[in-house]
């Protein structure tokens, strides 16, 4: 399901899996799922705090048919984790497998505020990111089991996603280096005058690098409209950012590159504060938005989660701060939906998911011969050889 | 007389003379090239690149230039020179002293569709930034399953200079050269400068251009076709310089010019060298290769960077596999000393290869003997 054109659209569009339930089919007196696109306006709880620049405003504008989409979106992006948890536990997938879920409010939130002229890149817990700019959960799936109809072939695995034409530059597995790509971007988005910015995403872990203080400098220098967004989550790894940051107030981090800290587990916190960075770097140049969220798995399959913090804290961050839950109490506190149309939501999901999920497993292995694709573009007939080159010699497609 | 001389351009260029620059060759090839193509040129390697990209620059505005003082300063080595001012200060970047920086910056342009080339001061320098050559750049077409290429070029000196010294020195040619989806190529000539430069420009995938600083200020007879603006050069082909039926010599950049007159000796002594070219370290031509060394049945590999794992190491491999049956002696690598660059003359003359020491090896493949030096007591 592309995400983006979904939260996009205005003006009264069906949700894509949602009939017009009818309550009484329900057996529940009153008006049935409201896809309204009328505006509703509510207060952003947790405020911004600026680093050299004024923070937008608490009171953000939304809508019935925007609210179900971040609920039923971020729902279909924490199934998908879960089963490839289980999908990695059963050995389908190897190598490693970086789960997102907890964070889904900030690529959720991102999207309600781009549109396809915007690019984002991102580091290697990139699934939900991939989603979020048109990518599918079929694709992501077959893709960590390394199979064909995985968007990369089968040949990238789980860190390394692409959608060049929903402008989604990966999926790196380079700490850090992610961020001067991003500054490119922006650079060539700059250059051909395209009128949109890009979001250069990166973790606490990597907010100590030296190449995203060397981009930040360009960036600065060249008026590059490129969005530093730290994915705070608090953890590098098993490090916890008062364990490798001098100062884990990232937002402060780009001196003299202005910053906002937003609550990362607030969608409409995200799409405000993307909204507003986005108006102010495509006449100024880069802010720094740090997101402050959490992941409720470890930093990999490999990794528990529970050495380096409690399982309290993990379970309190779920009780009190969890995306989707607070969704949920928006959608029934305006009336938006009953728990039984939640239900339906919910159930609808996890059939996408569970669809996507055996398709993904009948899809076969990539043919050996491509082993030698896609090395080049362009190959001139260059050579390239097996493991016993006597026994394979290819010419290069 | 001064005053003529100042007008003369190449006959200037040859009495500066470059290291390594021998006038009176040069001088006999000016000549001669003056008297039989009289509508020729000869123009410097530094003359060739920036004329490369200053055409390319002009055919395709998604082409642009960064790197540390290639714009105001005209650039280190001056192969910049007037690109600022002709194409602007949007097409021609100058970038602060951070190559991890700015590198990941013309990768980033690249994966997005602009056509970036990245000098590097020397590159010694790239090792800054070489995460963003092989994992950012080499290596995204392959994980993306083809969807994302990264056109880029990034250029600069690589190799030994003169007396710069340990960290100013190293040649790359063998580390680069090692990478699937990197192509590197290592002119010689003008010819080689003007259309692998172009090649280089037009194609989609990093290409990693060697240079040679003590080259850019040599002069090379040019015909009309290399100066026309479409000329390029194909990748992955070497070019034979010399024809020859004893011995083959496989070299590349500032080496090829001291095979060549390793060769003029040698002939004198009825050994006849052929002389190829290398011009692609990645793809490497061994066709060209083995093909020779089928004619002559003996190999010399002669490179400025070291030894060890050194792109003379792979090309006796590449003999060995292919053509052991034609070969009439062991194969011979002549190589950069297997240590770190020293400061010193006479030590940094030791550290580099010499015309000797191709002459000499070259005697061993042929079975000839060696002048005896006299035993002391």
């Amino acid at each position: 399901m592309a995400v983006r054109q979904a939260l996009r659209r205005a003006g009264g569009r069906l949700l894509a899996t949602q009939g017009a339930m009818a309550p009484a089919a329900l057996g529940v007196a009153g008006r049935g799922l409201s896809t309204s696109a009328e505006p509703i306006t509510l207060e952003i709880p947790v405020p911004f705090k600026g680093h050299n620049v004024e923070p937008p405003s608490r009171t953000v504008e939304t809508s019935a048919q925007e609210l179900t989409e971040f609920f039923r979106t971020m729902f279909v992006m924490r199934r998908m984790e879960i089963a490839a948890d289980s999908l990695y536990k059963s050995k389908f997938i190897r190598g490693f497998c970086h789960l997102y879920d907890g964070q889904e409010a900030v690529c959720v939130g991102m999207e309600a505020a781009l549109n396809d002229k915007d690019c984002i890149i991102t580091a290697y817990r990139d699934h939900c990111t991939h989603l979020g700019r048109g990518g599918t959960v079929l694709e992501v799936f077959a893709e960590l089991m390394g199979r064909k109809d995985g968007c990369s072939l089968g040949k990238g695995g789980s860190m390394h996603m692409y959608n060049k034409k929903g402008g989604f530059y990966g999926g790196n597995g380079i700490v850090g280096a992610q961020t001067p790509l991003g500054a490119g971007l922006a650079f060539a988005q700059k250059y051909l005058k395209v009128e949109g910015v890009t979001l250069a995403m990166y973790g606490d872990g990597a907010a100590n690098q030296g190449q995203l203080f060397e981009a930040m400098n360009i960036s600065a220098l060249w008026d590059l409209p490129v969005l530093y967004v730290c994915e705070n989550n608090h953890y590098g790894m098993g490090t916890a950012e008062w364990r490798s940051a001098k100062s884990p107030e990232y937002y402060k981090r780009g001196d003299y590159v202005p910053g906002l800290k937003v609550d990362g587990m607030d969608c409409l916190a995200v799409k405000q504060a993307v909204k507003f960075a986005k108006e102010y770097a495509l006449k100024n140049g880069p802010m720094v938005l740090e997101m402050d969220t959490y992941r409720y798995h470890g930093h990999s399959m490999s990794d528990p989660g529970s050495t380096y913090r409690t399982r309290d804290e993990i379970s309190g961050v779920r009780q009190e701060r969890d995306p989707i839950e607070r969704i949920r109490k928006l959608l029934l506190s305006h009336e938006i939906a009953t728990v039984a149309e939640l239900k339906q939501i919910e159930k609808d999901a996890k059939k996408e998911v569970e669809d996507a999920l055996s398709k993904a497993k009948e899809s076969p292995s990539p043919d050996s011969e491509e082993l030698f694709s896609n090395i080049y573009r362009k190959s001139y007939g260059a050579k390239s050889y097996g493991a016993d080159r006597k026994e394979v010699v290819v010419t290069l497609p | 007389m001064l005053g003529a001389l100042s007008r003369n351009r190449p006959l200037l260029a040859l009495l500066r003379g470059g290291n390594g620059g021998d006038k009176a060759a040069s001088a006999a090839l000016w000549a001669a090239s003056k008297r039989f193509m009289s509508s020729d040129n000869t123009i410097t390697v530094r003359e060739a690149l920036n004329s490369a990209i200053d055409e390319e620059m002009s055919a395709d505005n998604k082409v642009f230039v960064m790197g540390e003082e290639v714009g105001e300063y005209q650039g280190a080595y001056k192969v910049t020179k007037g690109l600022l001012q002709k194409f602007g200060p949007d097409r021609v970047l100058d970038t602060p002293i951070t190559e991890a920086g700015f590198t990941g910056l013309g990768v980033g342009a690249a994966m997005y569709g602009l056509k970036p080339i990245v000098e590097f001061m020397t590159f010694n320098f790239a090792m800054q930034a070489i995460d963003h050559l092989i994992n950012s750049a080499a290596k995204t077409n392959y994980m993306s399953g083809g969807t994302i290429n990264v056109p880029i070029v990034f250029r600069g000196p690589n190799g030994a200079a003169a007396g710069v010294a340990a960290q100013h020195s190293q040649c790359f040619a063998a580390w680069y050269g090692q990478v699937p989806g990197l192509k590197v190529l290592v002119p010689y000539d003008a010819e080689d400068a003007r259309g692998l430069m172009k090649a280089a420009i037009r194609d989609p995938d990093p290409v990693v251009f060697l240079e040679n600083e003590l080259l850019y200020g040599e002069s090379f007879p040019v015909s009309q076709e290399v100066l026309d603006p479409s000329f390029t050069l194909p990748i992955g082909k070497a070019k034979i310089m010399r024809e020859g039926d004893d011995l083959t010599i496989v070299t590349f950049s500032k080496m090829v010019g001291y095979a060549l007159k390793a060769a003029d000796e040698l002939a004198k002594e009825g050994i006849s060298v052929e002389v190829v070219n290398l011009r692609s370290i990645r793809p490497l031509d061994r066709e060209t290769i083995n093909a020779s060394v089928r004619k002559t049945s003996r190999l010399l590999t002669l490179e400025e960077g070291w030894p060890q794992h050194g792109v003379g190491a792979e090309i006796c491999a590449s003999v060995v596999e292919e053509s052991f049956y034609y070969l009439d002696a062991p194969v011979e690598r002549i190589c950069g000393a297997d240590v770190p660059m020293p400061y010193a003359a006479n030590l940094e003359r030791l550290a580099v290869p010499q015309i000797d020491d191709v002459i000499r090896a070259a005697r061993r493949a042929c079975f000839r003997k060696e002048e005896k030096k006299q035993a002391t007591a």
